[in-house]
């Protein structure tokens, strides 16, 4: 399989070596993998943190860590697999593939694309500074809720300023994502020839652009109240807490799909490449995306059912909620249609798409109970929560990553991973996720609040069980790293179609891709051969 | 597509885009007033109406409305607050007139501020204030014990099913931000 750019590029363009090669580099691929490599060590420190929380909850009563440093473990896992792990992995992917999927030679805007980067390494080492603070590291929740919030010690300015920094990557990154998309397609590259995966992106990218500016002043107007004077949450000054929710919530759902949609793409890549078919339903997997998006923005106070809301409040979020789960349907619909009567064999990347699709719509089940206004006050704030938002995150939007990484490795690289070691990282993970987040359904129905660090005795056994699997995902996740760095050294080499079932102007090229390509377009009946349509 | 074209064309799409963002940061403080108007509109929340004497038409003397009078003090602040009355038999469309009691326990000066509310939250909307204490800095001196006038109206217009409601006053100690 030949290319029509060559090769041959790498030589006369000079790049610099070592640290300062990373800290200049304006080459989508290089920023990619720094994406990757931040957001991996991201999820190992997210999930130490989880594991302090499983640890303390191994049984009842308070044994490790005193409550406060609890809640703080709570609030700063979840910022950092949200906006460290989650978000930077995706991103990181698009760096890498989106030029590459549409024929063009770098991204629209590399110097930009840089920056986006190296603002992340700065956010998160204020985030995590703060853990060494007077009156500790933010421990009010993820959701900053006023005015509890407004009770974090020295931490807070810095928990504000170090969610400012990561706002301004992401609505960077994104801005250059949808100028990618729409103004660097080789010809012969038509929108509805675009991979699904950069079309979620597109999608996910103007997602963040429109909410990411909303977040950002909701911190702020957080900022203000506690050192400024303003009363935007503060009764006393003629505001109202109950706001806070609503600004953030308006942010707060979409960015769930902001999780989720390029998990949606990378799916749509790996099951046709697996199943041996033409993925079903391209059309209605776009439009299924569209809807997704938009909707998003009008279901925010479904996570507010019990702040107190006319009847009518009540059921229009209801009813908008449960819309989501049509669109989302389509989606599940058309990976199993995709799958039926499929050649199918079941590498690593496959066994955990295959495994997303099952367990993400487990998750996308309880979020339709959640969804059931009456039944939501019995839910609200429960381990079923956690429960739920734990099955569309673990096995999907992380699984979704993993998949990518086993699937896309091999183009990056030039190297196979070993097979039977990711089978062994695939069992072991998604039999341990299940192991710790399918009890905390049970809790929750039963009563079980979440971010406590103490509970009544008859959750024991439940909990237990969590706790034991928590820390089988999280060892694990070892295995994952052993295999990448074994697969960058001494890996088997991959052919450039890597898969034979793949198709796309990224496997047209060689593997490992070379630091340049699509310096001339492709040829645009490859990209007619190589598409959807 | 030529190479300058393709920048410039960049270009503008990163204006227009950089021109969303700042719209959508506007947007969420935009939220705010949008916020109040909806729950003033609606009555959510169990905001009052305004300051006004709107809806003083004589009393309906047909029907009597129970309304209740309950005062909390915000986060402990060293303050005694409480209604005068407790319970008030009222006609609709009437001019009604009753206080609160608020004491200053320290021997310092204080400022304190209160924020109403009225349940159910339907009623709130024909529930009128024609003169409050609410939402105006109150300054105690050094032990200064003094009543706060409420006059108070409910609109003719109240539905029929509503035979009682609630005025709460929840009192905010605000002397650090003076
Ligand atoms: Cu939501």
């Amino acid at each position: 399989m030949s290319t029509a750019a060559p090769a041959e590029h790498d030589h006369h363009e000079e790049h610099a070596t070592g640290l300062t090669r990373w800290l200049t580099t304006t080459n989508h691929k290089d920023i990619g993998t720094l994406y990757l490599w931040f957001s991996f060590i991201m999820f190992f420190v997210g999930g130490f943190m989880a594991l302090i929380i499983r640890a303390e909850l191994f049984q009842p009563g308070l044994q490790i860590v005193d409550p406060q440093f609890f809640n703080s473990m709570t609030t700063m896992h979840a910022l950092i697999m949200i906006f460290g792990a989650v978000m930077p992995a995706f991103v990181g992917l698009a760096n890498w593939m989106i030029p590459m999927m549409l024929g063009a030679p770098d991204m629209a805007l590399p110097r930009m694309n840089n920056w986006s980067f190296w603002i992340l390494p700065f956010a998160f080492a204020m985030l995590l500074g703060t853990l060494f603070m007077d009156g500790g590291a933010p421990a009010a929740g993820w959701t900053m809720y006023a005015p509890l919030v407004l009770q974090t010690g020295d931490a807070f300015p810095f928990m504000i300023f170090s969610i400012h920094l990561m706002g301004i990557s992401s609505v960077m990154g994104a801005i250059n994502i949808v100028a990618t998309i729409l103004n660097m397609r080789a010809p012969g590259m038509t929108l509805l020839r675009m991979p699904l995966f950069v079309w979620t992106w597109l999608i996910t990218a103007y997602l963040l652009i429109a909410v990411m500016p909303v977040l950002a002043g909701a911190v702020t107007m957080l900022l203000t109240d506690k050192f400024f004077g303003t009363s935007f949450f503060n009764a006393a000054g003629g505001g109202d807490p109950v706001m806070f929710q609503h600004i953030f919530w308006f942010f707060g759902h979409p960015e769930v799909y902001i999780l989720i949609l390029p998990a949606f793409g990378i799916m749509s890549q790996i099951i046709p490449t697996f199943a041996r078919k033409p993925l079903f339903g391209y059309a209605s997997m776009v439009y299924a995306s569209a809807s997704i998006a938009f909707l998003s923005f009008i279901v925010w106070a479904h996570h507010m059912f019990t702040v107190g809301m006319p009847l009518a409040g009540q059921l229009f979020f209801m009813f908008a909620t449960m819309l989501i789960a049509v669109p989302t349907g389509v989606k599940v619909f058309n990976w199993v249609a995709t799958m039926w009567r499929g050649a199918m064999t079941f590498e690593t990347p496959m066994l955990f798409a295959i495994s997303f699709v099952i367990l993400f719509t487990i998750g996308g089940f309880s979020g339709l109970m959640l969804a059931i206004t009456p039944a939501d006050f019995q839910y609200h704030d429960s381990y079923f929560v956690v429960a739920h938002f734990h099955y569309v995150l673990v096995p999907g939007a992380i699984f979704a990553i993993i998949a990518g990484v086993y699937y896309w490795l091999p183009k990056w690289t030039g190297r196979m991973y070993s097979e039977p070691l990711g089978k062994l990282h695939f069992w072991t993970s998604m039999i341990f996720m299940n192991i710790t987040f399918f009890p905390m359904h049970f809790v929750g129905l039963a009563g079980m609040p979440r971010r406590i660090p103490d509970y009544a005795v008859q959750f024991a056994d439940f909990n237990m069980i969590a706790s034991i699997g928590a820390f089988g995902f999280g060892f694990s996740q070892l295995i994952f790293l052993y295999i990448v760095l074994r697969a960058i050294r001494t890996g088997e080499p991959a052919t450039a179609q890597v898969w034979e079932g793949a198709h796309g102007l990224e496997w047209t090229l060689p593997s490992p891709a070379p630091y340049h390509t699509f310096d001339t377009p492709p040829d645009p009946q490859l990209i007619v051969k190589e598409g959807h349509s | 597509m030529s190479g300058p074209d393709k920048k410039t064309e960049t270009h503008r799409l990163v204006a227009k885009l950089l021109v969303v963002v700042l719209a959508m940061f506007g947007f969420g403080y935009a939220l705010v007033p949008l916020y109040e108007i909806i729950c003033e509109v609606t009555g959510l929340n169990g905001k009052t109406g305004q300051v006004s004497l709107a809806g003083v038409t004589g009393p309906d003397t047909s029907r009597v409305i129970t309304v209740r009078f309950t005062a909390t003090v915000n986060s402990a602040a060293p303050w005694d607050f409480q209604p005068n009355d407790r319970v008030m038999e009222v006609h609709p469309g009437g001019l009604y007139e009753t206080s609160y009691q608020a004491k200053n326990r320290t021997g310092h000066l204080l400022v304190g501020q209160a924020a109403p509310s009225v349940v159910p939250r339907e009623a709130s909307l024909y529930f009128n204030k024609t003169e409050c204490f609410c939402f105006t800095r109150q300054e105690f001196g050094p032990d200064e014990v003094r009543d706060m006038p409420v006059q108070f109206v409910i609109d003719r217009n109240i539905p029929a099913h509503i035979e009682t409601l609630v005025l709460s006053y929840t009192f905010f100690d605000i002397t650090e931000k003076g």
